[in-house]
């Protein structure tokens, strides 16, 4: 399994077709406190680039974009539950949601984990 | 580069310094690089307010002196009355009172502290209006009394249930002053003014400090283990939960102190019957909205759900109408409740408690209960 990045700061996890989607552990330090995930509804096609879900802060609400053209086949519910679990494991236990990947070539531009953390620096 | 130009044009209060050292991260408010939280993050500092103490620097906020030309408190207090529909001159010595500066509409041109120091009145004003606020004194004013902005001091706030032991630590008496005493009061030997009062809704205080002390004074109450910093992000979330307004978004210009849910602070006095009813600008307008009701009015609101629904947001009768009747003002989220909170206005036949309005959020309805503020009890040492 590879591990991409976007300039938006989400990280994808491609396994064969299905890719989860999270948020970076530099953008949930950025944030602040999560109170609050906003996830999009199982079966909605997602184009890439367009608003797919909100993560709010005591401060702030903030979109979280699809960083890949996909229709959405699972959803993170642990994080209605459990926002926080954003702030303490933003790269794995907090994943937003798994997209049925579209188009193989939009993955083309990512960063990889090295190429992010000279973006994040 | 940006960032660096940006900043060299903010002012700096006198514990700048302090706030970058202990981790502050630092945005523009008000013309000033202020903290808006420490390494704590938001929630713990708010959460810190309310069970033990947190220390904020309001130093950004206007420190006004007013004092009569004849060197009588009475005066100053008869000439401010011109700007404000609350009973000045009833304030008795040491005492503190909230206020607003109304226009000739009846709109509200700031919000105020106003404190009796036996020979002069002490005003506390916010820090975006401050400027408007010394000019307008200056204008309405002048004939009557000389007014003096106290540059030279830092303004802090400590706030919290164990406030009141923390600076006993500093100023033995300081336990013993009530809810809204303001006076003089040496602090670790420091001249500073200090009153029981603040914007959490907790028990705490303010304390002026000479710019020259202020750092000192403020790291050794720092220094105590029960108090933290606290930037201004739990600022907005502790006076959010205590359902106080917020400048220039609960009420501004064209809200008047009844619409923005403040007839409280008007005193019977100044109101239609009273010894000195009207004399103040809006006053008609004002008085007519006390006697008959105003068409609108601020409300608490709880969102359904655990969406915050935060400033801006419309809001709707119901679910599918399609014109609005109102807007949130502030809203976000409340730590201590650990629920959406929000306060905006609606039409006084909505205004009940218990009233289910709907706000758009993200193109969908979501209803909102009218609810009674605070939303956390006050917890002040009366």
């Amino acid at each position: 399994m590879t591990t991409l990045y976007t300039e938006d700061h989400e990280w994808l996890q491609i396994d064969g077709d299905i890719v989860t989607v999270g948020i970076t552990d530099f953008a949930q330090s950025q944030l602040g406190d999560v109170v609050f995930v906003e996830l999009p509804k199982i079966g909605r096609a997602l184009k890439k680039a367009e608003a797919a879900a909100v993560v709010e802060s005591v401060k702030a609400a903030s979109d979280v974009y699809a960083p890949i053209t996909g229709e959405v086949v699972e959803i993170n519910d642990g994080l209605a539950a459990e926002p926080a679990l954003v702030n303490s494991d933003a790269e794995s236990k907090a994943w937003f949601f798994k997209l049925k990947l579209a188009d193989k070539s939009e993955l083309d531009g990512l960063m990889d984990a090295e190429a992010y953390k000279a973006h994040s620096a | 580069m940006l960032a660096t130009d940006k900043n060299s044009t903010l002012k700096q209060t006198p514990l700048h310094a302090l706030h970058v050292a202990r981790g502050g991260k630092m945005v523009p408010f008000a013309g000033y690089d202020m903290p808006v939280q420490y390494a704590t993050g938001v929630l713990k500092e708010h959460l810190h307010t309310r069970t033990a103490a947190g220390l904020f620097d309001v130093s950004h906020m206007g420190q006004i002196v007013l004092r009569a030309k004849s060197g009588k408190v009475e005066d100053a207090a008869l000439a401010l009355e011109k700007l404000v529909p609350m009973d000045i001159l009833a304030l008795a010595p040491s005492r503190q009172r909230y206020a607003q500066f109304t226009n000739e509409s009846g709109g509200i041109l700031d919000d105020l502290m106003v404190a009796n120091f036996g020979d002069h009145l002490f005003l506390v004003v916010n820090a975006a209006c401050k400027a408007e606020d010394e000019a307008h004194l200056r204008k309405h004013l002048s004939d009557s009394c000389i007014i003096e902005p106290l540059t030279d001091r830092a303004l802090i706030a400590l706030q919290g249930p164990k406030a009141a032991d923390v600076l006993a630590e500093f100023c033995p008496e300081a336990p013993d002053m009530k809810f809204m005493d303001a006076g003089p009061h040496q602090v670790n030997g420091i001249a500073c003014f200090v009153s029981r009062s603040g914007y959490t809704g907790e028990d705490g205080y303010e304390i002026s400090i000479p710019n020259d002390q202020a750092e000192a004074l403020t790291s050794a109450l720092l220094d105590h283990p029960d108090v933290l910093p606290i930037g201004l992000g739990a600022r907005d979330s502790l006076r959010l939960e205590a359902g106080m307004c917020l400048y220039g978004h609960d009420i501004d210009t064209t809200t008047t102190p009844v619409e923005g849910n403040l007839i409280w602070s008007i005193q019977k006095s100044r109101r239609t019957g009273g010894a000195r009813a009207g004399g103040f600008f809006g006053s008609e307008a004002i008085l007519a909205q006390l006697d008959g009701g105003a068409s609108r009015q601020r409300v608490g609101l709880k969102p359904e759900g655990r969406a915050p629904v935060r400033e801006g947001v419309l809001l709707f009768a119901d679910a599918t109408s399609t014109d609005s009747i109102g807007k949130v003002t502030s809203g976000g989220f409340g730590p201590s409740i650990s629920a959406p909170i929000a306060m905006g206005y609606v039409p006084t036949s909505h205004a009940k408690d218990g009233t289910t309005v709907f706000a758009e959020l993200r193109g969908q309805r979501m209803p909102m209960t009218v609810a009674p503020m605070p939303f956390v009890p006050n917890n002040y040492k009366r």
